[in-house]
């Protein structure tokens, strides 16, 4: 269970994120949609603490923070519960695929170097991406360094996975390969949060998707609804925008 | 104007190469320490701890901002005076100090700027999975600085080999020292400084040899 009540957020200026309360259950699938710097990266990353929020209760399974004062074990008890797939990919330069893999299994789960070894090449397998354990991000494509973000985070059976517009940097032909994937890890109940602009692929996989716009949740509801019959004039706006 | 004494330069070249091990003993031991100092000094003001941050500042201007051997004539001759336990002290050691030092100083600013220079994203990944501040900046930072300030840092280690002559002006007999002494008993300046000068070049071209293959070896990761 996931519980964020008035989770504030502000850089100097106005709010970014202002007063936002989101729960999700176990294994749901939530879709974060809006106009681009409405606050959906931003959501993402006070999450696991990338960026510092100001106020607000965050609980991720057994752990609950009060971003107040949350201290060094704080942060790293909620980034412990959490996996993060980048824009960017953001894999470890100075790292093979498995390596980038077993990581956080060898650093921070303490495992021992052969089950993480074992464990991130299943992982590989999974992300068809087996034959390339040994390459660096930089011998990758696009496509291929997201499958292995995507794996990195698979890897850590976080509570909740956090994607940040897993596609957006992608091009056009490595896009299915990736969004592929994130069916597969839905298939499996894990929950996640996913900030995309791939509309498409909400109304597939979503269980719930919500609209931001100006640092708020607008409107939150089945991707029947959202889609079907929004409410919002903001959000009829940006569904004829996105959707042409 | 006479002619070189040929023979005389070939016969110091044996003589001369007896003190190689020493004069490279001092700058392996100096850019080993040195390493260590600044990796840490570095880390300390990318983390701008506070009080400490201020002390490294102050250390970093100091030896930064004096010659290197007013520094080593400071330990050598100076310390000692003030305090006693330091009369132990040999010229190869206070040169290695020296040189560690003063070499760190330079250096912590090199590594300060390559751990900035490492991308956003690799922190963001770092941090996202759970890392320590330590974890972090050992096994994803600093690899990654280390082959941005390599070639930076290749040069220290050439100036500091060269920095180990000062040592014979703390009565070490090392690659200079040793020319010098030759010079004195055949008054053949210019052919035993020529020696020696050749020499260091030859030790700091076949280092750059070296440095090609630890380019090449710390870029290994970035290649497509």
């Amino acid at each position: 269970m996931i519980d964020i009540s008035g989770l504030t957020k502000h850089f100097g200026g106005g709010p970014v994120l202002n007063n936002i309360d989101l729960q999700i259950a176990d294994g749901e699938r939530v879709v974060v949609i809006g106009p681009s710097g409405t606050g959906k990266s931003t959501l993402l990353r006070c999450l696991n603490f990338l960026d510092v929020p100001q106020a607000g209760r965050i609980t991720i399974g057994d752990v609950t923070v009060d971003a107040a004062k949350a201290g060094k074990a704080d942060v790293l008890a909620l980034r412990r519960r959490t996996a993060m797939v980048f824009q960017n990919y953001a894999l470890f330069a100075n790292k093979t695929a498995k390596q980038n893999i077993m990581e956080a299994l060898v650093t921070v789960q303490k495992r021992s170097k052969a089950e993480a070894g074992e464990r991130a090449l299943a992982v590989l397998a999974e992300t068809g991406l087996a034959d390339k354990a040994d390459s660096y991000p930089a011998a990758l494509s696009g496509g291929q360094q997201q499958r292995v973000g995507i794996g990195r985070a698979m890897a850590l059976e976080a509570e909740l996975m956090l994607f940040d517009e897993p596609t957006s940097a992608l091009d056009p032909e490595w896009v299915g390969e990736v969004l592929d994937l994130m069916r597969a890890v839905a298939e499996r109940k894990q929950t996640m949060l996913i900030v995309t602009h791939e509309m498409q692929f909400a109304r597939e996989i979503a269980d719930r998707v919500i609209f931001m716009d100006g640092g708020k949740i607008v409107e939150n509801g089945a991707p029947s609804e959202i889609f079907g019959s929004p409410k919002d004039a903001r959000l009829q706006k940006f569904l004829k925008r996105v959707e042409g | 104007m006479r002619a070189l004494d040929l023979d005389y330069m070939l016969g110091l070249v044996p003589v001369i190469l007896g003190y190689v091990p020493l004069t490279l003993f001092m700058a392996v031991a100096g850019m080993g320490f040195a390493l260590i100092l600044a990796s840490l000094l570095a880390v300390e003001r990318v983390a701008k701890i506070p009080v400490l941050d201020w002390f490294v500042v102050l250390f970093i201007s100091f030896f930064r901002g004096t010659p290197l051997l007013v520094q080593l004539f400071l330990f050598y001759f100076g310390l000692p005076q003030v305090l006693s336990f330091l009369t132990q002290i040999d010229g190869v050691t206070a040169a290695i100090m020296g040189l560690t030092l003063h070499f760190s100083a330079y250096m912590a600013e090199s590594i300060r700027a390559a751990i900035m220079g490492v991308d956003r994203s690799q922190w963001e990944a770092a941090q996202s999975i759970g890392m320590t501040q330590g974890q972090m900046m050992w096994r994803i930072i600093l690899p990654q600085a280390a082959r941005i300030a390599a070639p930076t840092l290749v040069n220290y280690f050439i100036d500091m080999i060269k920095g180990t002559s000062l040592a014979f002006t703390l009565g070490v007999t090392e690659m200079m020292g040793a020319a010098q002494k030759e010079a004195a008993g055949s008054f053949l300046y210019f052919e035993a400084f020529l020696v020696v000068a050749v020499m260091y070049w030859v030790i700091v071209e076949v280092l750059s040899q070296g440095q090609k293959r630890l380019e090449t070896h710390l870029n290994k990761a970035f290649v497509r």
